[in-house]
């Protein structure tokens, strides 16, 4: 095609002085989908923004459809027909999945909202498949995973003639992810072009027909689909391989290692029914699933933050029920959880990094006196060294930093409690493939030295080369454990939906 | 069913209303009727109109020390401009409402143009209003249209026509803040500006119309105090800010932005006005009167707080 949808002329853009994108051309065609890659710090979420109005280029100029374009707000894109969904949900919690929906392109007859409007918004989330999710349903009670699929509604709705993505499907399970796909393509077809940024390479493959890889605020290469092959994409991003992505398989953990974390039947509302589980000293024990099914409440329970669990659980022979946080994470008991989501429960984002990495090692402190936590500020430096934290002032906002150091600092702080536990809710979600290298290799190394480690994750990658064993959970149960040869891409699936592969394999 | 279990707290605090008003009806003296509905009514509104103000400030995570000073101010423009022929009477209330809205607006601006944080900018203005007030009229006095005065405080057909004007008033927000574009918009900018504004949002100027509202419907309040007292006091200030902040509370209205909803701020509203006027009524000593309708408040607003036992998540009662 020779003219496309959006192209951009020579744009640079800074932040005082710092470089975000350097020199861009670059242009997109309608009906096409494609890929944005870089890894974090490659000036993607600049170059959204930009397209999206949030930010105007210091240099260059941005043209739409031909004409060259100079926005002002989000507003202002949105009515030429540019609609972005940012990692960073932007869903009203408070505010029904209807008027989420609807906000912000409300067709309106004399002020009034039309009768119309509310079906288009039930069509709109049929659409992405999440037909069970009711319009008048608050959005507080939905999972994260529900949130993305009404925002990807949301964005629907808006008919979008340039429709961004970014980082879209990071809570969504592999079924789920199928379903939008299926809706972007429709999409494509109608001629509308998509941009869409992700770092799960194979949904890349999936979905793209051209790909630009994007390294240090510069337009690397733009090339389509299956020009080049996944190491080769990796490599331009990054500039080293996939195979170092995983720290190499760890002999398995032997028989006579300790107990460490003993879940015995535990049953919680509807939610968790007879879930039994083990984690000893040294391993890596993945939790699988679709989403939502059990796998964040166990998590929860484990925790002390639910309340009415039955059954038992213990740490190193200690009962936990009934326990909370605040004791959970005593030196006696040490237990830790890296939460789901690190914006609002893993961070205080207006906090500075430092005051972050020491919050949960406050009660620590000698009679309370932060002067005297000696120990701890020398383990907090050891970790920022260990981490390879990229950050400009420990004084910052920690919400100025990238997400993969925001969970850098996340790990930080519970890591320097030294947990006998830890637990990880889905620790890599959207974050840049350097950073998750870096934590794998932080984990193999945690476990090596004795930590029993429990990892819920949406990765199936991750559950496959990182963990020992994985327990799939279907409806509030373990479904299957799965260890050794039989933890595979196919047998994970199949546990996830709670079919017999051998009998489907002897059948087919 | 869906409507209880999302607004969970305007119905107990609508229980709590029902309980406290049959306490009241029962000790009354005169008991249930026409005259002393008219009187809880009609006091009840004034509240009502204010609590509705300060509802539209706290929505959008505001706060409005100004209520009672805009409310005060109206009342004594009223007590200039609420006389004569039909046509000035017209005038004036058209005058006095844009007073009002005057008001609101000078406080959004603020707000929103000098970004200065709305506890301290409606400090200042409430001072300014306030001020104008007794500058206009030092001690209360004026004259007020008194055939306007009845027709708007009695009662038609048994039934008061403050609680019909309350009534209408709350169906027309009802349907501006449920059917228009800017309803839901003004819930969005209250929950978090960042989402509203990343949505193509124009929060800067809903949030204009969150004050101006506020300040127009003060100044219904404000006109309403003209018929029921017949005078333009600038002393009825204080009273009206802390009580209207008092009353979103206990209807449900959440300070931090984004929660509530008008009937819940007038349901706050009458539930304080009939603590007070039960207190009248109950034969306690005046002195110990203050000690009591504390305690009464104190249970109102635990019983909005039962939802806490509900939650089967800690993480729930964190957000």
């Amino acid at each position: 095609m020779a003219e496309g949808y959006v192209e951009l002329k020579g744009v640079s853009k800074s932040y005082g002085g710092v470089p975000a994108l350097t020199d861009v051309d670059f242009r997109c065609e309608p009906g096409r989908v494609h890929a944005i890659l870089g890894e974090n710090g490659a000036g993607k979420s600049t170059l959204m923004k930009l397209l999206a109005g949030v930010i105007q280029p210091d240099t260059g100029t941005i043209s739409i459809g031909g004409q060259t374009v100079r926005f002002s707000s989000p507003r202002e894109a949105a009515e030429q027909g540019t609609v972005c969904m940012f990692q960073e949900l932007s869903l009203m919690p408070h505010l029904s999945v209807r008027d989420n929906i609807v906000l912000g392109a409300p067709r309106t007859r004399m002020g009034l909202m039309q009768r119309g409007v509310y079906r288009e918004a039930r069509e709109a989330l049929d659409l992405v498949g999440a037909r069970s999710i009711p319009l008048d349903a608050r959005v507080s009670s939905l999972s994260l995973s529900e949130r993305q699929l009404v925002e990807i509604a949301k964005a629907l709705f808006r008919k979008p003639k340039l429709l961004i993505l970014d980082e879209a499907t990071s809570a969504l399970t592999s079924e789920l992810v199928e379903k939008v796909f299926g809706v972007l393509k429709m999409l494509k077809e109608r001629g509308v072009a998509i941009l869409f940024i992700s770092h799960r390479m194979h949904e890349v493959d999936t979905i793209a027909d051209r790909i630009s890889v994007f390294r240090n605020g510069r337009h690397i290469e733009t090339f389509d689909v299956g020009m080049r092959t996944t190491d080769e994409i990796v490599r331009l991003m990054i500039g080293r391989s996939l195979e170092e992505l995983f720290p190499p398989r760890r002999p398995p953990v032997s028989d006579t290692a300790a107990t460490v974390l003993d879940v015995s039947g535990v049953s919680w509302q509807s939610q968790l029914a007879d879930v039994s589980l083990t984690a000893r000293a040294g391993e890596i024990v993945g939790l699988g699933g679709l989403d939502a099914q059990g796998q964040q409440q166990i998590m929860h329970a484990i925790f002390g933050v639910l309340r009415g669990v039955t059954g038992r659980i213990t740490l190193n022979g200690r009962r936990l029920n009934g326990l909370k946080p605040p004791r959970l994470k005593q030196s006696d008991i040490a237990l830790a959880l890296v939460p789901e989501d690190r914006k609002t429960e893993g961070l205080i984002p207006s906090m500075s990094v430092a005051q972050n990495m020491r919050l949960a090692a406050l009660g620590r402190a000698p009679f309370g006196l932060l002067d005297l936590n000696g120990n701890i500020e020398a383990r907090l430096h050891e970790l920022i060294e260990r981490l390879a934290l990229t950050y400009g002032s420990l004084d910052d906002p920690v919400a100025t930093l990238s997400g993969g150091n925001q969970q850098k600092v996340v790990l930080a702080k519970w890591l320097v409690l030294s947990p006998k536990c830890l637990l990880l809710m889905d620790p890599t979600r959207g974050i840049d493939l350097p950073t998750k290298a870096h934590i794998y290799r932080l984990l193999t190394e945690l476990a090596a030295g004795g930590m029993a480690v429990l990892l819920q994750s949406t990765d199936y990658e991750e559950l496959i080369h990182l963990c020992d064993r994985v327990y799939v959970f279907y409806r509030g149960r373990v479904a299957k454990e799965l260890m050794g040869d039989h933890l595979s891409a196919d047998a994970l699936v199949a546990a996830s939906m709670n079919v017999n592969l051998h009998a489907e394999a002897r059948t087919g | 069913m869906i409507w209880l279990r999302y607004n969970a707290k305007e119905g107990i605090a609508a229980i709590a209303l029902a309980v406290l008003f049959a306490g009241y009806i029962a000790i009354h003296p005169r008991g249930f009727s026409t005259y002393v509905i008219t009187i809880w009514s009609n006091q009840g509104a004034l509240l009502g109109l204010a609590a509705i103000a300060q509802f539209f400030v706290v929505l959008v995570k505001g706060i409005d020390l100004s209520v009672g000073s805009i409310i005060a101010l109206t009342n004594v423009a009223a007590s200039f401009l609420l006389n004569g022929s039909p046509a000035s009477i017209a005038f004036g209330i058209l005058a006095v409402l844009a007073v009002g809205l005057a008001c609101g607006l000078v406080n959004g601006i603020a707000v929103v143009y000098g970004r200065v944080q709305p506890i301290v900018t409606t400090l200042a203005t409430g001072g300014i209003f306030g001020g104008i007030a007794l500058l206009l009229r030092p001690t209360p006095g004026g004259s007020i249209d008194a055939t306007m005065s009845d027709a708007l405080t009695y009662a038609v057909a048994g039934i008061p026509v403050s609680a019909i004007i309350l009534v209408i008033v709350l169906v027309v927000l009802r349907i501006l803040l449920r059917r228009t574009a800017s309803g839901p918009a003004l819930y969005a900018v209250g929950s978090s500006e960042q989402s509203a504004y990343m949505t193509g949002l124009r929060v800067n100027r809903l949030k204009l119309i969150a004050y101006g509202s506020s300040g127009f419907i003060a100044a219904l309040a404000g006109i309403y105090v003209s018929m029921v007292t017949l005078t333009g006091d600038p002393n009825i200030a204080p009273s009206y800010t802390l009580n209207s902040i008092a009353a979103v509370v206990l209807g449900g209205v959440a300070l931090s932005g984004g929660v509530g909803s008008p009937i819940g701020a007038v349901i706050g509203a009458l539930i304080l006005k009939t603590i007070s006027s039960l207190m009248f009524f109950s034969g306690l000593p005046p002195l110990a009167q203050p000690f009591f309708e504390g305690l009464i408040l104190a249970i109102a607003i635990a019983l909005g707080a039962l939802g806490v036992f509900r939650v089967h998540s800690r993480l729930e009662l964190y957000r």
